[in-house]
């Protein structure tokens, strides 16, 4: 390849917002329903039907986009997009193309190339649609619309990345601004973030942008990664060929990694936007703005800053602390509690990411309560249970939420002090064990910590390893000494 | 029998008197319902059975003090693209088949409130598209003043209903003058109310900026009081208005003198049967003996007014329509894979005018042509709206004809669509604009068929409407439509046949007059 | 204006509308869609520089629904009608995979 390409990437990434009804109608959202149990006759397009805004929609729209320094568009409509599918009951979809609710916006990024602004083109407020499984055995597909009319923000960037390196580090910043305002919890697994890709590519320097492919069915960050150097591939063996790339949106295949047209002669690609009659325009004035900027929460930069001023945490740890707003939550839950970020820190950082990366699974999905965390580290500062009991019980916290303090009672796991008892387990520890005790005198210390791991063993782990240490020590010292006199 | 030449409202006084019952006066409505349909074709369906269920509840109802309402027992007739909860609504199309909706229009269910029997669906230009009553995949309905007439559309089917005696009023859609223009062709009032007074909800979609709901009745009181119950704020429609002015009946018989009412002298052009102009003129006369101040003026624009509505109408109906694909209710035909599947349906469900509509509306929203005729349009249809601004800063009303013509014969209509459109140009200044309108009849031509007067006031001022419609009325007392009897019944058969030759007609359900004779 | 309305123009707004015409039917829609376009173009007479599109009637605005649950369980409703069946309480269509 002689020649040098630049690759052109833009986004369109739909966030399914965390509303408890849908767009249109009072139909919850809640995941998990038997097939189009969530539906009623708006979002399944029954005749006579009437769409009805809910209030909250907006509000999360206003908000992102306040979030990404867009302008807001005081007056703004609802149109419809023509187009016919199964998942699409009304076989139109109700969005908005002519006054998109936010406009002209912007975020920054940052990777190994630098810092760059992204340009936000618009955000729109649109609705979801069904769900469409296909059905091997009788060769059909089954239509579900408990996700129709599910409510979508849809952002579109500017075509202003270059690699797939900037593509992930936009979806991730718009990830954290989201999921902090609250406006969405983001699951690119369970499709509540979905990107839809544009690429292009145009030889180095060049002025003018190269035609673009848009690619869909990006479900990872993973997907999107390997879909973008794959498309950007495939555009420049076209253009090496001398042959043109074609304007069409195709479809990646993540498992066989490669992309399909989804052109079809039925597929006119003419949606007929007109705006919506059946929804009044939204009025969106100065003052309702600003009660929505007065509400917006601490964003993620913000709190990134103040961990590290206000409870002395390293840039490192307060990254990871806020890279999930669930667990920044967990962790300023906790220290409100407890009054010790430090230790916070470190059981969310070490212990919480094992357990995480053990069970596969995100931290959005922690579920242990901060009360229960606090009440541990209470107990480890008093003493009441030593550190390897601690974890112990945090693997218990981590999967059953338990309450340590009832627990280490039920289970009588404090911390053994009591000088007698440990000298009596030391002592039959040694004369169980005078091959390490011969060991030791010889010169072996390393012998040493044998000998007070089997003690701690034989006290079910609940003694004070420092008063073990203490008197395995002192023991062997005084036997040496017994044996000279 | 007697009673089906009441109105509703009287009808309603006598039963809450205990003169008759609800039961009686729906086996009344049933039994000329039994001689009518086999000629007019009022009714889509009708389940006699569930008539008389109602008719004994809401008779329990008004002796128990529940339904004290002045319309309480009175059958009415409902368009059949008003949803019904469990009962059939057809639109009168294939498509739709035998979708049956788990919800109720909100108008219905205002009417259910009120205490109103509902008698049954009535037939209609398919989707509300027509002015005649033809393009119904389940047949023509006949005009009960002249059987070879048609009864004008789309609201035929309540409109024939209401003038033959099977109901004492109905339920019917103006979306370009399809409640105004049949009542005009049946001696009837029919009243288009302020867009946004009545609920659309549960009223199939043709144009959704411009469809409403409104009464057809035999007197202007009926229609007050029936408007009265259906209005109202609706918060699952988002384009029903809150407002309180509601109480119509109470204008009834306020003095109308010095009311200021202009004629918009294009109304009175070209294409206007001279007939319908002396009537209308002569109408003019009346009000102004009345009190009225009447004078004609220059309106503006009206030669606009239809290519603006149709532009606008088909293209809202080709996107309405489009959830019409064979995959959630209604009609599917077998196809090879999912879009054939889709065209199969949609090309045998519709009818040639729906069709029509749907290429048209496509067609004008599609890529490269959305400026130049669907904006157009609305641009168009601002400076129509403005005009009627500008004469209701200088006129309480406006008075026209309903319709250029009086009801033409069955088969002339359908073969020329342009010509028929034509038709509308006085009634969808209307719908445009969102204005009320009303027609009253105010005359009948050398042949015997009616004429309907219009008169068009400013939003919300359906209570200058009513007031003016009344005096007028009171003035003028019309004739009510001669009774059908058994023997015409009887010979309208063979001629019934022929008016069902336009497509496949669908299967009506009009059930077991058996079981009528008996329960009567 | 009035445009010449072509074979490939109506084969066009069929597959947007997705109506399958017959050839007879074709020829008719384009005579039809001819005249009545010819008809709108009645339209151009109309001086509209500088008006807005009117898309709304009243100046209503802000028509919401507070965010609350009022609908139950609707599958009853939706699978009553369905013409292809049901199965596994899904809505049976043709394959949408190509």
């Amino acid at each position: 390849m002689s020649r040098q390409y630049e690759t052109v990437i833009g986004l369109e990434v739909h966030i399914e917002l965390a509303t408890r009804t849908k767009i249109f109608c009072g139909c919850s959202t809640a995941f998990g329903g038997a097939p189009n149990s969530h539906t009623c006759p708006v979002c399944t397009g029954m005749p006579g039907s009437l769409p009805v805004l809910n209030r909250r929609v907006v509000e999360h729209a206003v908000a992102v986009g306040l979030a990404t320094n867009c302008r807001i568009t005081q007056y703004c409509k609802f149109d419809r997009k023509n187009y016919f599918y199964p998942d699409n009951p009304q076989n139109y979809q109700i969005s908005q193309l002519y006054l998109p609710i936010c406009r002209d916006g912007w975020i920054e990024i940052g990777t190994a190339a630098g810092r760059r602004v992204v340009g936000i083109h618009e955000i729109h407020m649109e609705e979801d649609a069904g769900k469409l499984i296909h059905d091997e055995w009788e060769d059909c597909t089954l239509v579900d619309f408990n996700r129709s009319g599910v409510p979508l923000i849809e952002v579109v960037s500017e075509p202003d990345m270059r690699s797939a390196e900037e593509v992930i580090a936009f979806l991730e910043k718009l990830r954290l601004i989201v999921q902090y305002l609250g406006a969405s919890d983001c699951k690119l697994q369970e499709g509540s973030m979905r990107a839809d890709v544009n690429l292009s590519v145009r030889e180095m320097g060049s002025g003018t942008f190269g035609t673009r492919t848009e690619m869909k069915n990006l479900n990872s960050f993973k997907a999107v990664t390997r879909a973008i150097e794959g498309e950007r591939r495939r555009q420049i063996e076209l253009l090496e060929e001398g042959r043109p790339v074609i304007q069409e949106t195709r479809r990646w295949d993540d498992n066989k990694e490669y992309s399909y047209a989804m052109r079809s002669k039925e597929d006119a690609r003419d949606y007929r936007y007109f705006p919506d009659p059946d929804l009044p325009p939204v009025v969106i004035d100065d003052a309702w703005i600003e009660a929505i900027r007065a509400r917006q929460p601490e964003l993620h930069e913000a709190k990134l800053a103040r961990y590290q001023a206000e409870f002395g945490l390293p840039a490192y740890d307060a990254g990871i602390l806020t890279s999930d707003k669930r667990l920044a939550d967990l962790f300023e839950a906790t220290t409100a509690l407890c009054g010790r970020p430090k230790r916070v820190s470190n059981w969310l950082m070490v212990e919480t990411m094992r357990l995480l990366r053990e069970h596969e699974r995100g931290a959005d999905q922690l579920d242990f309560s901060p009360e229960n965390l606090a009440k541990l580290i209470g107990l480890q500062e008093r003493g009441v249970v030593n550190g390897t009991v601690a974890k112990r019980i945090f693997e218990i916290i981590f999967t059953e939420d338990i309450d340590p303090e009832a627990y280490v009672r039920e289970h009588g796991l404090e911390t053994v002090g009591d000088e007698g008892a440990i000298r009596r387990a030391v002592e039959a520890v040694m004369g169980a064990n005078p091959q390490s005790v011969a060991d030791y005198h010889g010169g072996k210390k390393k012998a040493m910590g044998f000998l007070v791991g089997q003690a701690m063993r034989a006290m079910g782990g609940r003694a004070d390893p420092g008063a073990v240490n203490r008197i395995v020590r002192q023991m062997l010292e005084g036997d040496a000494s017994g044996d000279l006199g | 029998m007697e009673c089906l030449r009441w109105t509703a409202l009287e009808l309603g006084r006598r039963i809450r008197a205990g003169e008759l019952t609800a039961v009686e006066a729906a086996q009344a409505a049933l039994r000329q319902i039994d001689v009518c349909e086999p000629v007019l074709n009022s009714f889509i369906t009708i389940d006699p059975e569930r008539v008389l269920e109602q008719a004994r509840a809401v008779q329990r109802g008004i002796e128990e003090g529940r339904f004290g309402g002045a319309l309480s027992g009175a059958p009415v007739a409902i368009k059949d693209n008003l949803c019904t909860r469990g009962q059939r609504t057809t639109c009168a199309s294939r498509i739709l088949g035998d979708f049956t909706p788990a919800y109720e229009a909100e108008a219905v269910a205002r009417l259910r409130r009120a205490g109103a029997v509902i008698l049954g669906k009535t037939n209609m230009d398919e989707f509300a598209m027509g002015s005649t009553t033809e393009t119904s995949a389940f047949g023509a309905t006949r005009n009960p003043w002249s059987l070879g007439r048609v009864p004008g559309g789309s609201s035929g089917g309540s409109c024939s209903a209401v003038a033959g005696g099977e109901a004492f009023y109905a339920l019917g859609s103006d979306t370009g003058g399809s409640i105004r223009q049949p009542a005009s062709f049946c001696g009837l009032v029919g009243l288009k109310p302020t867009y946004g007074r009545v609920s659309r909800y549960g009223l199939v979609a043709y144009a959704s900026s411009m469809d409403q709901v409104g009464p057809i009745a035999r007197s202007v009181a009926d229609c007050a009081a029936v408007l009265e119950v259906i209005a109202g704020h609706d918060p699952r429609d988002s384009t029903s208005l809150a407002r309180g002015d509601t109480d119509f009946t109470a204008v009834l018989g306020r003095d109308i003198k010095g009311m200021r009412i202009g004629i918009p002298r294009g109304y009175f052009g070209e294409g206007l049967d001279a007939e319908v102009g002396a009537a209308v003129r002569a109408a003019a006369q009346g009000l102004a003996a009345c009190g009225a101040v009447v004078e004609e003026f220059e309106l503006g624009l009206t030669a606009y007014a239809v290519p603006t509505y149709y532009t606008i109408a088909s293209a809202e109906a080709s996107s309405n329509l489009a959830r019409f694909d064979g995959v959630k209710y209604g009609y599917r035909a077998s196809g090879e894979g999912l879009h054939d599947m889709y065209k199969r349906t949609r090309s045998q469900g519709f009818g040639p005018e729906v069709k029509r509509r749907i290429m048209l509306g496509s067609f004008v929203l599609s890529s490269g042509y959305y400026d130049a005729y669907y904006l157009k349009a609305l641009r168009t249809k601002a400076r129509i709206k403005q005009a009627f601004d500008a004469a209701f800063v200088r006129y309480d009303l406006l008075l026209g004809p309903t319709a250029p013509t009086t009801a033409p014969a069955l088969g002339e209509s359908l073969g020329d669509p342009l010509r028929m459109y034509l038709g509308d140009i006085y009634t969808i200044g209307a719908n445009l604009a969102g204005l009320p309108a009303i027609s009253v009849p105010c005359g009948l031509d050398s042949g015997g068929l009616p004429i309907g007067l219009q008169l068009t006031a400013d939003c919300f001022q359906e209570k200058k409407l009513l007031a003016a419609a009344y005096a007028y009325e009171q003035s003028r007392p019309f004739p009510l439509c001669p009774m059908l009897t058994a023997e015409a019944g009887a010979g309208g058969e063979a001629a019934d046949a022929e008016t069902r030759g336009q497509g496949t007609a669908c299967e009506r359900k009009y059930i077991c007059p058996e079981q009528m004779r008996r329960e009567g | 204006m009035a445009e010449r309305i072509t074979g490939e123009m109506i084969e066009y707004v069929g597959i947007l509308a997705k109506l399958a015409l017959s050839e007879e039917e074709k020829a008719q829609a384009g005579r039809d869609m001819e005249r009545m376009l010819g008809y709108i173009d009645l339209l151009n007479e109309v001086d509209t520089e500088g008006v807005d599109p009117m898309t709304h009637l009243f100046s209503v605005a802000n028509v919401f629904r507070e965010d609350v649950v009022t609908n139950g369980d609707g599958s009853e409703a939706v699978w009553a009608g369905a013409p292809g069946g049901v199965k596994e309480g899904g809505l049976k269509a043709p394959r949408t995979l190509e």
